[in-house]
């Protein structure tokens, strides 16, 4: 099955090519079937990969699949190469399986658009370049597909581009990742001029001859932060990620859950062999994370729109992710990435059902008692709130609790305690979004309130399958402490390097402190909850207390941090490009251009004025010319 | 008074001289064309007094041929002259500067 590793990228692109030259004008079922179906077929090819990498021997589970030499430059040589290890096998299953539901359930959500083939054709060009990315065997082949994903989420949040917002939302995105891409380029430069190779096997061995904490590793390590921090959200080029909401909802699904922002992640735990020989970087990514995951947690706790709640969480529950890089756990860092996959993947969802339902309307002040007229999204989106908030049982908690842990084991107390906050925050305006949409009196109109409907089977059957995966998506991480197996843990320990890697907890004697972490953080999590409950679940929950005062002005806001780029760098750019305009590019470009233009018309003009058209100016002229040219004839006889 | 070449060459230079001015001032075609054909026959008889002084015939066989593409140059000439005419409804050469640069 491994030597059939191409097929799963192909698949995708497969749909793009049949959706764009033979399904014209075929109908949305068919069109949207065909784009879903092969997405599923490359999720079934991954399934089948990874029964095949789980028969081998733990060590041996790495299988490169060369394509074809691509670039040949010099010294510079990339193959196009697919790599299979657990790390990219986990990876490959989380795209394919939650792109596959997404897509079904765009079938239905997508029902009636009049871009419904267009919007598919995207969807499966998206999952192609992200299967690219975490399939690469080297940096060349993962930047192709990290582009790759950068221009179509452009294509996809500024899907409904006549709508000048919108446009300009994905115009956004695009930009600040380009801006974090630079970074990722100087990385790869600087990877092939020190080991020259851009092969994550063939860097590995060479890395391990740098001592800890060289220059040049701490280098790499940065600039590859640096494109993370823009593909996933981080501080500080996360503010494209809630503009993103802009797009048709399975886009924000898509983009938050299975791709997109997790390639930051996967590119970290990617480069494990290199970070772990840095500490410094370390420190830094950890620190980013920590700040992310609070930072965006409280702006969460006031937002009004339901879609932009649940993308404030993803770019705190990735702060998450960055927390457990920099701390050396990296399997914690993908074990979250994938419960994450399953929960907000089924939130988006939930949400777009929800929006489905009350005609278009994403804002959660006129939402409420919806738990009757939509059972099934009710629950399921209960499930993932439960999974996300961290309550014991559910996939989110085994996974946020063990990067918890793990910053607490490395001696990470205040970013541990900043996790915690962040956790706390999160449980909050988890349930604030849930008792304000679904309990309580509806607040809308009365059209909305007669239109209020459960979504169509397309929808709730890929809720349900989300629900179940979001329920027992953690039981493979269960840590030891509660008697339970880390088999992700094992799974993925081939890949991670031996440098700073800290171990489970099989290494500690009795693991109170475990203990009491975990239940500081289920504490934690039901203090928010509670908390919740009590402000918007009694009698004054209502629209006054989502109004705005101080504090929540400066969170509703979100910092002020869009404003403060806007006059601090877009501001500014946009002045000194006036006046680049206007002297270099007007002036002296423009200048010299016209000038040569204006030199030669004028020139052409005065020989113009020879050629009068008037047949006794000619002859003046050549009298004259006779008589120069006879003066000239005497004087040189006489002379 | 006996008349000499010099008589004859400058009857002949004020003759050109005469045609020369009128072609570039008078502004009627037909003026301009009999201006030229003054200017011709002055140049003849410039080459015809010379031809005598020399004693030779050369000059003479000359001036048959000037003659002759005179002849021709002036129905030609006047052709166009008509067609002009029609065309326009003018002789005024200022008129005709259509192929001004």
């Amino acid at each position: 099955m491994l030597e059939l590793l191409y097929l799963i990228p192909v698949f995708p692109l497969l749909g793009v090519l049949l959706n764009t030259f033979a399904l014209r004008g075929q109908s949305e079922k068919v069109v949207g079937g065909v784009a879903s179906l092969m997405v599923a077929a490359s999720f079934i090819v991954a399934l089948g990969g990874f029964f095949e990498l789980l028969g081998m021997p733990a060590d041996s589970r790495h299988f490169e699949l060369d394509l074809f030499r691509w670039i040949i430059v010099g010294d510079f040589a990339a193959q196009a190469g697919f790599l299979a290890d657990p790390l990219s096998m986990v990876m490959m299953l989380i795209v394919t399986g939650v792109s596959a539901l997404i897509h079904i359930y765009s079938i239905g959500y997508m029902h009636g658009d009049e871009g419904f083939r267009k919007f598919f054709i995207y969807l499966n060009l998206f999952v192609f370049f992200m299967l690219l990315l975490v399939m690469g065997n080297n940096y060349l082949v993962m930047f192709v597909g990290w582009e790759g994903v950068g221009l179509c989420s452009y294509l996809l949040i500024g899907f409904w581009y006549t709508d000048e917002l919108k446009a300009s939302a994905g115009k956004k995105a695009f930009i600040m990742n380009r801006i974090g891409d630079f970074g990722f380029l100087l990385a790869i430069f600087l990877i092939w001029t020190t080991f020259g190779t851009i092969n994550f096997a063939e860097i590995e061995p060479m890395a391990q001859a740098y001592p800890v904490g060289a220059g040049v590793i701490t280098a790499i390590c940065l600039l590859l932060f640096t494109g993370a921090t823009g593909k996933s959200a981080q501080l500080p080029l996360y503010t494209w990620l809630p503009d993103a909401m802009a797009g048709p909802t399975p886009v924000s699904a898509l983009i938050h859950a299975a791709t997109m922002v997790t390639a930051g992640v996967y590119m970290i735990v990617r480069s494990n062999f290199l970070f772990s020989l840095s500490p410094d970087a370390m420190l830094v990514v950890a620190w980013v994370g920590g700040l992310t995951a609070l930072f965006a947690a409280t702006i969460g706790l006031v937002q009004t729109d339901i879609k932009k709640v649940l993308a404030y969480s993803t770019v705190s529950q990735l702060g998450f992710m960055f927390l457990a890089c920099g701390v050396g756990a990296y399997t914690a860092a993908i074990f979250h990435l994938m419960t994450h996959a399953f929960f907000k993947g089924l939130l988006f969802l939930g949400s777009g059902s929800v929006i489905h339902g009350m005609s278009n309307e994403q804002d959660i002040r006129v939402m409420g008692g919806l738990k009757s007229k939509m059972p099934t999204t009710y629950w399921t989106f209960l499930i993932g709130t439960l999974a996300i908030a961290g309550i014991p049982g559910l996939a989110g908690f085994f996974s946020k609790d063990e990067i918890l842990w793990k910053t607490y084991e490395s001696h990470h107390v205040i970013l541990w305690g900043i996790g915690i906050t962040a956790a706390f925050c999160t449980a909050f305006y988890m349930f604030r979004l849930l008792f304000l949409t679904f309990f309580g009196k509806f607040r809308g109109s009365k059209a909305q309130e007669h239109h209020v409907h459960e979504s169509p089977k397309l929808m709730t059957v890929p809720l349900i399958i989300l629900a179940v995966l979001s329920a027992i998506g953690g039981y493979v991480g269960v840590p030891h402490a509660l008697g339970g197996h880390n088999y992700f843990h094992d799974w993925l320990l081939p890949v991670l390097s031996s440098h700073g890697v800290t171990h489970g907890g099989e290494h500690h004697g009795v693991p109170t402190a475990e203990y009491v972490l975990m239940a500081v953080s289920v504490l934690v999590a039901v203090i928010g909850i509670m908390l919740a409950r009590s402000w918007y679940l009694g009698k004054s929950s209502t629209v006054e207390s989502l109004g705005k005062s101080g504090m929540r002005n400066l969170l509703y806001n979100k910092y002020w941090v869009d404003q403060i780029y806007d006059t601090v760098i877009s501001q500014p750019l946009v002045k000194v490009s006036e006046i680049f305009a206007k002297y270099v590019d007007q002036g002296t470009v423009d200048g010299a251009v016209n000038g040569v233009g204006t030199t030669v018309v004028s020139f052409g003009g005065l020989v113009r004025k020879i050629q009068t058209g008037v047949t006794q100016n000619y002859a003046v002229m050549m009298g004259m010319g006779t008589v120069v040219l006879l003066g000239m004839l005497i004087w040189s006889v006489l002379g | 008074m006996q008349v000499e070449l010099a008589h004859y060459l400058l009857l002949g230079a004020v003759l050109f001289g005469i045609g020369a001015m009128g072609v570039l001032t008078r502004k009627n075609l037909i003026i301009i064309l009999m201006s030229v054909e003054l200017m011709l026959n002055s140049v003849n008889l410039s080459f015809i007094a010379l031809a005598r002084h020399a004693a030779d015939q050369e000059a003479q066989v000359i001036v048959f041929f000037v003659l002759c593409v005179a002849a021709a140059e002036v129905a030609v000439g006047l052709a166009i002259l008509i067609s002009v005419w029609r065309k326009r409804g003018s002789m005024n050469v200022d008129a005709m500067s259509a192929l001004k640069g």
